[in-house]
């Protein structure tokens, strides 16, 4: 099988979208790389012309932002990134009430919500864009997730945090632990969706073997930008294949 | 107790080699039994234990060390059999002591995973350790890279006399700062071969923007490698520079190469042996790869290359050094517990290198997961076979007439060389 073809030029570009990554620098662990890497290939498999951007620390932020796409990150890059993305805080929340596709992992799915209490209990402020609360354990919830959603089927994913995170009336869940632990230890949820925005803690990378996911995110970024998306056709086998096999390996 | 526990001990390693077992279980036993028998032993030893540890090239590292001191006509403990952790120390001591539990050696020099290494120092201090790296690797088991590095801080805290650390790796060059009564030794990489070395804090950094806080101004080290040739190097040590033979191949692994002088030379210079330079350089041309590191086979009159990829640095560094052109490729990636179970590190690795003459073959129970990477960054995929020893026998007789080379895990690895060797000479490690 060979990989699927970007548009040549016999088929014309069906419009630009900009993918940001937020913080890549600071935010990139466990191959974050993958998401953004998807989203920029789907797109141009569905016809379209991606565009991916980075924001770091000190960055102008970018103009048209389409969809954004952020990390997990060590105690360290949460640190570093902090008194930015609170300076940021505006821009992000104007643009997720406006609809914009969001995808934000672990880390950053953390600092969304409305803080992070460590440990030794010190309160790290997050954004507030999510009615969600994170309590530092000295517990780490590692190994192989699935979760069960209405939205997008049976998510396959990787789990890796200490970080418990309880969700608010203002947020739902992406879906239910049918392997893992997921948001905490007590009530079985996995991430949190409020508007166009789907928040989990699951690496592996993500969007690769849940393409539904990543479709979600191109199709309402061309509805928001274009008023309409028209797919393109994706060559999903080895993804299909990739999620059998996955499913069936141990925690 | 004590009495018995050695000639039980070793007598379990009998039992245990006679079924083809694993090296691990006469240590767990002789641990069990006779906790003491680690320190005891190892307190009998007039220049004391050297501890190797760090994320990639341990293994090529400690054999490279034991060649430099055994040059020098010293007596070395190892733990050979590649099992890295506390238990195969017991084990491999078992399989040296007498049946008296004395070991004829002047020095042990130990492979050991971080983890592990911390439980080691804990119960022996060293006299000596050599820090390699922290890089990403099996995250799953130790949390984060900040976390790996203080376990290296540990070990470098319950060190007695020299540490060794990597000059060019932020993580732990900076752990010098943190010790007090320790003699702190480094090896360093010439500036124009930093490049071949990205660590993962540059990974995906855009163009032009700041590494993390490195070192305010380069420490002296050592031993610098200067520069690498196709099969030489040079070094600079005692102010002046030497070109020498080298059969080890990568950068990366001569770059071990300077660790490991540097760590030969710190044990001769506190009175181990007097270290001869000629003898020291010619030791060191002759070390040959360790096992599944870039080691060379032959199958069907064609060489046949093993690289061992266990973290995205690994491998983006195997794909750098190993050029594709001519070679017929396969990929065997395992999820079991000692490759790690997350595949998220394949998405760090950019395989670009591979698109021109794609990938014949994949294998391992997440060979799907690599087909899936591959598509991502447009690889052209052949077969994909999640059976090792199916995929191994198709790629093998598709491949006939070109010389092949196999990027495989740790388990993955195992299980390829257990099938070639029935086919051709592999030193088989279980």
């Amino acid at each position: 099988m060979n990989p699927a073809e970007a548009p040549t030029a016999a088929a014309p570009s069906k419009g630009t979208l900009r993918v940001v990554q937020l913080y890549p620098r600071d935010m990139n662990i466990y191959g974050d790389w993958g998401n953004a890497l998807v989203l920029q290939r789907r797109i141009a498999w569905h016809g379209y012309t991606p565009e991916l951007l980075e924001y770091n620390v000190g960055d102008p932020f970018p103009d048209g932002v389409d969809i954004i796409v952020g990390g997990g990150g060590q105690d360290s890059g949460q640190l570093i990134i902090q008194d930015d993305l609170q300076a940021r805080a505006g821009q992000l929340k104007e643009l997720a009430e406006d609809g914009a596709p969001m995808l934000v992992i672990c880390g950053l799915y953390q600092l969304f919500g409305k803080f992070f209490k460590t440990r030794t209990g010190a309160v790290i402020p997050g954004i507030g864009i999510l009615d969600v609360e994170t309590q530092g354990t000295d517990e780490r919830l590692i190994g192989n997730v699935k979760v069960s959603t209405t939205e997008f089927g049976e998510v396959l994913g990787y789990e890796n945090h200490s970080g418990q995170t309880t969700l608010g009336s203002g947020v739902r869940p992406l879906g239910t632990v049918a392997k893992g632990t997921g948001n905490n230890s007590n009530d079985g949820h996995e991430g949190a969706r409020f508007r166009n925005i789907v928040a989990s803690y699951l690496h592996g990378s993500l969007l690769p073997k849940n393409p539904a996911i990543a479709d979600f995110l191109i199709r309402t970024a061309a509805e928001r930008k274009f008023g309409s998306f028209s797919p393109g056709a994706p060559d999903d086998a080895y993804a299909v294949l990739a999620r059998e096999h996955a499913a069936q390996r141990p925690r | 107790m004590v009495f018995y526990s050695v000639p039980l001990g070793k007598l379990v390693r009998r039992v245990s080699r006679l079924r083809g077992g694993g090296s691990a279980l006469p240590g767990l036993v002789v641990e069990k039994i006779d906790p003491g028998f680690m320190r005891r032993t190892l307190a009998t030893l007039p220049h004391g234990v050297a501890v190797v540890s760090g994320t990639n090239g341990k293994t090529t590292t400690t054999k490279m060390v034991v060649e430099l001191l055994e040059s020098q006509g010293l007596r070395v403990f190892t733990n050979r059999t590649g099992s890295n952790f506390t238990r195969g120390v017991a084990a491999a001591l078992l399989g040296e002591v007498d049946w008296r539990g004395r070991l004829d050696a002047d020095i042990a020099v130990l492979e050991l995973d971080e983890a592990h290494a911390v439980h080691f120092v804990n119960s022996v201090p060293p006299k000596y350790c050599l820090l390699l790296n922290v890089l990403r690797d099996q995250l799953d088991r130790f949390g984060e890279i900040d976390k790996t590095a203080q376990l290296l801080q540990h070990i470098a805290a319950k060190t007695t006399g020299t540490v060794v650390l990597n000059r060019e790796d932020p993580r732990v060059a900076r752990i010098a700062d943190t010790l007090t009564g320790q003699e702190v030794k480094y090896f360093g990489l010439d500036d124009s071969l930093l490049g071949t070395f990205p660590n993962d804090d540059d990974m995906r950094a855009a163009p032009g923007s700041p590494a993390p806080a490195g070192l305010p101004e380069k420490p002296a080290a050592d031993v610098v490698l200067r520069k690498v040739g196709a099969d030489s190097a040079e070094f600079e040590y005692d102010g002046g520079t030497v070109t020498t033979a080298m059969k080890l191949r990568g950068v990366y692994n001569i770059f071990n190469a300077a660790a490991a002088m540097t760590l030969a030379r710190s044990i001769c210079g506190a009175g181990a042996a007097t270290a001869d330079h000629a003898t020291l350089l010619e030791a060191l041309s002759k070390v040959a790869p360790a096992f599944g590191r870039g080691e060379s086979l032959t199958v069907d009159g064609q060489p046949l290359d093993l690289v061992l990829v266990k973290n995205p640095s690994g491998f983006r560094l195997g794909l750098k050094s190993f050029a594709a052109g001519g070679y017929a490729t396969m990929i065997a990636i395992n999820d079991n517990y000692a490759d790690g179970r997350d595949m998220s590190w394949l998405w760090d690795v950019e395989f670009d290198s591979l698109r021109e003459g794609g990938v014949d073959a994949l294998t391992g129970s997440r060979a799907y997961d690599m087909a899936l990477r591959l598509q991502y960054d447009q690889v052209p995929v052949g077969a994909v076979e999640t059976d090792i020893p199916a995929a191994l026998a198709a790629f093998i007789r598709e491949g006939r007439g070109k010389p092949k080379r196999i990027f495989c895990t740790y388990t993955a690895m195992l299980a390829i060389r257990r099938e070639l060797s029935k086919i051709t000479t592999v030193e088989v490690v279980s």
